[in-house]
């Protein structure tokens, strides 16, 4: 067949003024509109054929279920349905994914084949030991690799998130308290904390205090060892810290604060920028939960799962939680409650059912031996190289309050400060969405007015960061200029602003039933 | 490397750009003490694609997977066939490497997708409302006393015997430093009612207590109708937690929130996820209306943009940490997005038919594998009633067995000296489940390997 017959060429311009014609299906050609599973499946529809069931007689003790309501579609009803919203998503695999602080570096696809093998995704977490060898060692290998990175003895690997990790070091850092009799009531975190410190902090029945900063955006050394005292059980804090700057003084802070008796939980949310070329334990830290989602490039996956091992320094490592591999003359083996021998006694307990996220391990497995050490030390400086070079490219255009402060690490942060009356970080925010860019993360840290963080991460080309700063740039001028139509944007996307108001005024968390609107 | 653009010239101009002589100058902040000058010691270097794969695959290798092997383990965890296309969908770019939907404009995939999924869970359950996923099922269990303490502001919770000891061992690591008190008992080997302790948890129920934690089916598989706990629970001012480690159950028998729970969570690994060794796997957490603000965890909900089109949002975040920081209902940041959309992905396939169908076959291949297992001399079965898992009493103690028959490649059931102290009689029983993925074959493998072991 030959390709266009009607012969029909562009030769002069088309008619304008249809971009505001409405269509039949409200779609505007790949923009596509998908209906809700509720408005488009039965009951009585199904994707998954059965074969038919063996004869047998109930034993469900009289409680058969009634009615349930929930709608199926067949296969291919099903594929289109996800595949539709699935495009009405940003990712990274679509460009620059800029947040800082949750590190969107590209997600290799090694890392989901290996994921995927039978004996690791098919294998179930109480079989016999002697069937799980391969899973167990890859445990191993993976906590291996955290320790020597880090430079710390001991790792857990069950938790499952970051903020899961940081529960279990302060639940450590607290049985070794207790362990030696001695009750402190005080966290210390810095005002530019994640918000999951405090928030942990308190759920272990800690008061917390803030740190003050110093003008320059680090944790000010000298009030912190004023405030130190017996009363203090720790200090939390991230490094590279929030404001995308090292902590020059982390040496200094972890020796006061182990002079004062307290121990030092280091936030790792933000390992990418100095993995392979500094370990933490080299700093004096006692406890760092590392978020592999975030430097070992496990997928975020739209909000999870992620995984947060936790690694220790050797005062705290009896305390790390059940279960844990370990090996020995005869191969693996893992540690569990009824296996648990004098010298795991003062492990602080379970955090989760069974021994953390396998599925992430793999993955970052995958992600460790692909890089080396070698390659993970150029990670770090490509991560850092990037931010730095945005971070030059548009301090003309965006106040970035501590750039003076020296090099920002893998995190490049600027404020609202010198945007016009009237224009604020969320309109540059939108802005970016009408460029066909995710925003940087906003609104944090709190510290800083209309926090603007953003991290390129590693895996973006030059050409990419180009491309993008020349949007950001483009936009910050535009709000200069007073531009109103930055007040409307995004103008381009599937949903325009949304009233977020609303939605919280009047909660509308489920479909209701038809059966409940008749009531 | 394979995964990072920059080229050496492209790193010469970048650091031009920015004025720095070399990448040295961009870590002068970092003390020199702590500065490597090569690449970590002991770790390998970099490796092409093809030598990670044989290298991970060896170690893939030493593992016994489920598929090559007759199976019955459960307790917790359950080997159920996942249709192809979630695998595929859930791997499409746009949901895999996504975010967490910070900005609804370009997210309402993943947003739709999560208010769909909180609707399914809601009515697996029998509840009003569902967040939008936990960590895992252990996990949204300690996360439903903590709430049932806030509703109640009391802090003694009850928990059944035929509660999953990991959850039990979770909730017993976090109430140390919160302050619950929590009431537990060992399950006994009771012919007919494994597990039931049904009369202790009413006799339990007073004016301190916050919560009443039941599993149903519980641990050793038993089947309990809850409508008198629920009542006694509400007669005093407590709340009815309810937990379900296998959600395929409640397509056969009445849910949790139909026989009056305030709170049901769960694991729902079962549907769309797969064993992983353990994890991710996904928390489940429905609730009534009335205390949705009190329930920890993301939530999207419905509202309209700009244009009046209607769109999905995370709302009421004011609960969350980012928001409250120390006062936040929890410290919980993300769910477990990609096996929630696995879950629902899954669940659309089933559909009504399809889980009721699903949870039949499962019934039927449990109820003749039992039988036919219980034929076996040294060989009783304990339950009266169950979904798709049992628990038997062997003549002799059953971990020996279970990893006796591991080594002729028969993966048997969960001993329970696996999961508890021995006692009672404890080390003679085996959870034993059965599912759709289980054949004839199998069951009768399995029955020649216990009748040998045992004879």
């Amino acid at each position: 067949m030959t390709i266009n017959q009607s012969g029909w060429r562009p030769e002069a311009p088309l008619a304008n003024g249809a971009g505001d014609q409405p269509t039949f299906t409200g779609n505007r050609a790949l923009m596509l509109e998908e209906p809700l599973l509720f408005e488009i499946g039965s009951t009585d529809r199904t994707g998954v054929d059965f074969e038919e069931a063996p004869k047998a007689a109930s034993r469900l003790g009289g409680l058969e279920r009634g009615k349930i309501d929930l709608p199926g579609l067949s296969e291919p009803e099903t594929v289109r349905h996800y595949t539709r919203l699935s495009r009405q998503n940003y990712a990274i695999d679509l460009g620059v994914f800029p947040l800082g602080s949750c590190t969107m570096k590209h997600n290799p696809r090694l890392n989901e084949r290996i994921a995927r093998l039978p004996g690791f995704a098919d294998i179930h977490p109480l079989q016999p030991v002697s069937t799980v060898q391969g899973a167990l060692a890859l445990i191993h290998l993976v906590g291996e690799w955290l320790c020597k990175l880090t430079g710390m003895p001991a790792v857990a690997m069950s938790p499952k998130a970051g903020a899961h990790g940081e529960l279990c070091g302060l639940l450590a850092i607290r049985a070794a308290l207790e362990a030696r009799g001695d009750a402190r009531s005080v966290i210390l975190v810095p005002e530019s904390a994640h918000g999951t410190n405090p928030a942990t902090a308190a759920f272990c029945g800690y008061a917390v205090e803030n740190i003050p900063a110093t003008p320059e955006g680090r944790v000010n050394l000298e009030a912190l060892k004023a405030r130190l005292g017996p009363d203090v059980a720790a200090v939390m804090i991230t490094n590279p810290n929030t404001c995308g700057l090292f902590e020059r003084d982390m040496i200094a802070i972890c020796e006061a604060v182990h002079q004062a008796g307290g121990l030092v939980y280091c936030d790792g949310a933000n390992f990418n920028a100095i993995v392979g070329r500094v370990r933490p334990g080299d700093l004096g830290i006692d406890a760092m939960h590392i978020n592999l989602h975030k430097t070992f490039s496990t997928p975020h996956g739209g909000g999870g799962p992620g995984a947060g091992p936790v690694v220790f320094s050797a005062a705290l490592a009896p305390f790390a939680p059940l279960p844990f591999v370990e090996q020995n003359d005869d191969g693996f083996r893992l540690v569990e409650e009824e296996t648990v021998e004098d010298h795991h006694a003062q492990a602080f307990g379970r955090m989760v059912a069974f021994h953390g996220q396998m599925g992430m391990f793999t993955r970052a497995a995958s992600y460790m031996l692909s890089h080396g050490a070698d390659g993970l030390r150029q990670v770090a400086e490509d991560a850092v190289l990037n931010a730095n070079y945005v971070l030059r490219a548009l301090e003309d255009v965006l106040d970035a309050p501590f750039a003076k402060s020296g090099p920002c690490m893998h995190e490049a942060l600027f404020s609202d400060d010198g945007l016009p009356q009237g224009f604020t970080t969320l309109d540059i925010a939108k802005g970016l969405i009408d460029e066909g860019f995710h925003p940087m993360t906003v609104y944090f840290p709190l510290v800083v007015h209309g926090a603007m963080l953003v991290e390129p991460t590693e895996t973006e080309s030059k050409a990419g960061l180009d491309q993008f700063i020349g949007a950001l740039r483009s936009v910050a001028e535009r709000a200069r200029a007073g531009d109103q139509s930055l007040k409307g944007a995004p103008h381009f996307s599937p949903r325009r602003r949304l009233d977020e108001t609303a939605a919280a005024r009047t909660p509308m968390l489920a479909q209701r039933r038809l059966a409940d609107e008749d009531d | 490397m394979r995964y990072l653009p920059l080229s050496d010239d492209d790193r010469r101009a970048m650091l031009d750009a920015i004025g720095a002589a070399s990448i040295d100058d961009l870590f002068a902040d970092v003390p020199a003490a702590a500065q490597l000058s090569g690449p970590v010691e002991g770790l390998p270097m970099h490796m092409t694609e093809m030598a990670v794969e044989r290298q991970l695959g060896g170690l893939a290798k030493q593992n016994l997977a489920a598929g090559d092997a007759p199976f019955f383990l459960g307790a917790g965890a359950y080997r159920h066939h996942i249709p192809s296309s979630v695998d595929h969908l859930i791997q499409r770019g746009e949901f895999l490497t996504a975010y967490t939907p910070y900005q609804p404009e370009i997210a309402q995939g993943t947003l739709q997708v999560l208010f769909e999924f909180q609707t399914q869970v809601a009515r697996l359950y029998g509840c009003d409302v569902a967040n939008a996923s936990m960590y895992d099922g252990s996990t949204a269990c300690w996360e439903a006393i903590g709430m049932a303490r806030r509703i109640t502001r009391r802090t003694k919770a009850v928990l059944s015997a035929g509660l999953h000891p990991h959850y039990v061992s979770v909730a017993q690591t976090m109430a140390k430093f919160t302050g619950d008190t929590l009431d537990i008992a060992l399950p006994t080997l009771e012919r007919g009612r494994p597990g039931d302790d049904m009369a202790r948890l009413l006799a339990a129920i007073d004016d301190q207590t916050s919560c009443v934690v039941v599993q149903n089916p519980n641990i050793l598989g038993h089947i309990a109708d809850l409508s008198e706990l629920a009542e006694a629970c509400h007669a005093k001012g407590a709340l009815l937690i309810a937990v379900v480690t296998e959600p395929v159950a409640l397509g056969a028998i009445k849910a949790p929130g139909e026989m009056g729970a305030d709170i049901v969570v769960g694991e729902g690994q079962s549907i769309g996820v797969g064993l992983q060794f353990g994890g991710p796997y996904l928390g489940l957490f429905a609730t009534r209306d009335k205390y949705v603000r009190q329930m920890p965890g993301r939530l999207c909900g419905q509202t309209v943009d700009a244009d009046g089109k209607r769109g999905f949002v995370l709302t009421l975040s004011t609960r969350e940490q980012h928001i409250r920081r120390e006062k936040a209902t929890s410290n919980i940041c993300t769910n477990s997005g990609l096996c929630a959309l696995a879950f629902s992905i899954h669940m659309t396939l089933l559909g009504e038919k399809g889980l009721r169908e699903l949870a039949a076959i499962n019934h039927a291949k449990a109820v003749n594998a039992a039988e036919a297992l219980a034929a076996v001399p040294g060989v009783e079965l304990l339950n009266d009633s169950f979904f798709n898992e049992f628990t038997l009493r062997l003549a002799k103690p059953s971990r020996q067995i279970v990893r006796d028959l591991a080594d002729k490649g028969i993966l048997a059931g969960v001993a329970l000296s696996r999961l508890y102290a021995d006692g009672d009689g404890r080390e003679n029983g085996l959870i034993v489940a059965v599912t759709e993925t289980t054949t004839e074959e199998h069951v009768a493998t399995l029955a020649s390997a216990l009748k040998e072991a045992l004879a």
